[in-house]
């Protein structure tokens, strides 16, 4: 790894934008497709709310809840605005990468806010699709993506059960 | 790949523009840099003008030599001590360094290194890297309120320990140790134990009358003592053998080489001044400060703890609270835009992305150390500024809660 004399942190003005005004945040209600990313223990976590039109596969609303830091609120705010009338399987296509450019370039120790926020959503997209006929263009096998929300969520959960957060979870939840 | 220089330079310049008009600004962050008093910046300025190199024998030399002497004057005066030697460093993280490197570097026979889960980085960070040359550390845990288990401490002391190093105060939670306690647990298993203690948060804020209390090294930071950044201190008794670890010349202390860094010891020198004058009323002070904080911020929203102890068994200017359902770094984006400057315990702040360690070990959960922020009243803020950060506060967690998944609230 590069020994950097100093790690930047300024967010781009885009990310304060939209902490300060999130675009499609809170619940929808008419949503047929929700996912939820990340944990309590991590300190961040998202929900996205998706309503699909069933005939076209179209991503006709979509919301966002999060508990998190600054770049998480602006990620999942830009990634609803990103996958608005996008089909399902362009939407599935969404990288992290993106959402990092969108927002003006987030900090590298922000990465994971983009990548927390691509999890959710592709989660969302498999419970969309979890009743319903699979399409082939679904991977069968999680996606990096999926499998960093996951493994955040594992490895918080050993650390957790270290310092006794698990029964306050497990009751709250 | 990090966006470049120029780049992050216009994001910082931009951030600092959408900060718009707000009613009043508080700044509160003093654990990461400290308020100064006028005072002190005007003896900083003075010396800027009239201070030479102090090792050198003209006027302007001697001018600088007499405020190294008043810094150590002032500083001894408030610790009430005249033996030992001060040796004066730019921070209390050097401070904290040339102690414990500085001994393990003059005493290599004995291998052991034991400080509390919760010091200061500079302490336990510094302790680790002797790992690789053969010494070994212990951490004494603490309980709940930061405390630390005597009787772990006393079990863990041997005939291979070189030093115990406890916080007088700890940085984050405010807890005020039983220093006595340590010392004479530490002495009675063997006296050759050297007992060092990390005094930056207790300076001014509790008294240390080291003429009574038989520590061994002491650190201090002048911008936690209400000085500019720039100068710290090692008090440490005369008989204590420390190796430099830096080298150089030009200096007129061997254990600290590179020129003096005069201004920055000029207003140290008169921040202590300032503090040894109105020490009890300072205190009392910011202790009615604190608990309006705390009273204000508990008693209007739910699902808020004070991390640290409570009353006298806690330092009177540390307020350290824990939101649930608010993630500390959105809360100081979100303080920020209102003009109330705070920092916050959660990993989103750290550049580790590590939960602090000292909320982590009093057994918070993560969720609590994510929800934290870490305030500091003094002797320069007054009950205006601190309704003004009560109100924002409020606001802001309930905005900041407002934001976060159902299921959550």
């Amino acid at each position: 790894m590069k020994d950097m004399s100093r790690t930047p942190l300024p967010y781009s003005p885009k990310v304060l934008e939209l902490f300060r005004n999130p675009k499609n945040l809170g619940r929808l209600d008419d949503a047929n497709a929700v996912a939820t990313a990340g944990s309590l223990a991590c300190g961040d976590m998202i929900t996205i709310y998706l309503k699909v039109d069933e005939k076209t596969e179209k991503i006709i609303k979509a919301s966002f809840e999060s508990y998190g830091c600054a770049a998480n609120i602006a990620a999942s705010s830009i990634l609803t605005e990103l996958v608005k009338e996008k089909s399902l399987q362009e939407a599935w296509k969404i990288t992290w990468k993106q959402i990092s450019d969108e927002l003006g370039g987030l900090p590298a120790i922000k990465y994971h806010c983009g990548v927390l926020a691509v999890g959710a959503l592709r989660r969302a997209i498999r419970a969309y699709y979890k009743d319903r006929e699979k399409p082939t263009w679904l991977p069968q096998d999680l996606t990096p993506e999926e499998k960093q929300a996951l493994e955040e969520e594992e490895l918080m959960k050993i650390l957790a059960k270290k310092v006794g957060l698990i029964e306050k979870e497990d009751s709250s939840s | 790949m990090s966006p470049s220089i120029t780049e992050q330079r216009k994001h910082v310049k931009a951030l600092l523009r959408l900060h718009g008009e707000v009613e009043r600004e508080v700044y509160l962050d003093l654990e990461n840099s400290g308020l100064i008093f006028p005072e002190a910046l005007d003896a900083m300025f003075e010396a800027y003008r009239s201070c030479g190199h102090p090792s050198i024998t003209h006027k302007l030399g001697w001018r600088g030599y007499d405020v190294i002497l008043e810094a150590e004057e002032n500083l001894r005066k408030l610790i009430n001590v005249n033996g030992g030697d001060i040796v004066f460093t730019h921070s209390g993280t050097e401070a904290n360094n040339l102690a414990i490197i500085g001994l393990a570097k003059a005493k290599p026979s004995r291998k052991k290194i034991v400080y509390s889960a919760i010091e200061h980085l500079s302490v336990k960070f510094p302790a680790e890297s002797l790992q690789e040359l053969g010494f070994r550390v212990e951490e004494v845990p603490v309980d709940e309120e930061g405390f630390i288990d005597l009787d772990k401490l006393s079990n863990l002391v041997d005939k291979d320990t070189l030093l115990v190093s406890i916080a007088a105060v700890n940085h984050e939670i405010g807890t005020i140790q039983d220093l006595k306690a340590v010392i004479e647990i530490v002495k009675d298993k063997d006296p050759e134990i050297i007992v060092h203690t990390d005094a930056c948060d207790a300076l001014g804020r509790i008294s240390l009358d080291f003429s009574k209390l038989e520590v061994d090294m002491a650190s201090f930071s002048s911008h936690k003592v209400y000085g500019p950044k720039g100068a710290g201190a090692l008090y440490k008794k005369e008989e204590i053998e420390l190796k430099p670890i830096l080298h150089g010349q030009l200096s007129s202390q061997t254990l600290w080489p590179g020129v003096e860094n005069v201004p920055a010891l000029a207003g140290f020198a008169k921040a202590l001044e300032i503090l040894e004058r109105n020490l009890d009323a300072y205190r009392e002070k910011m202790r009615k400060l604190r608990d309006m904080l705390i009273e204000g911020a508990a008693s209007s929203l739910d699902e808020v703890f004070l991390n640290g102890p409570r009353g006298d068994k806690r330092v009177p200017d540390n307020v350290n609270l824990s939101f649930l359902r608010c993630e500390g770094e959105a809360l100081t984006v979100e303080l920020s835009l209102r003009g109330v400057y705070v920092s916050s315990g959660s990993a989103c702040t750290s550049r580790i992305l590590e939960p602090s360690h000292v909320l982590i070990g009093i057994g918070r959960p993560y969720e609590m150390a994510h929800g934290s922020i870490l305030m500091k009243t003094s002797p320069m803020h007054d009950e205006e500024d601190i309704r003004y950060a009560v109100e924002q506060i409020i606001e802001a967690v309930n905005r900041i809660r407002s934001l976060a998944p159902r299921e959550m609230k």
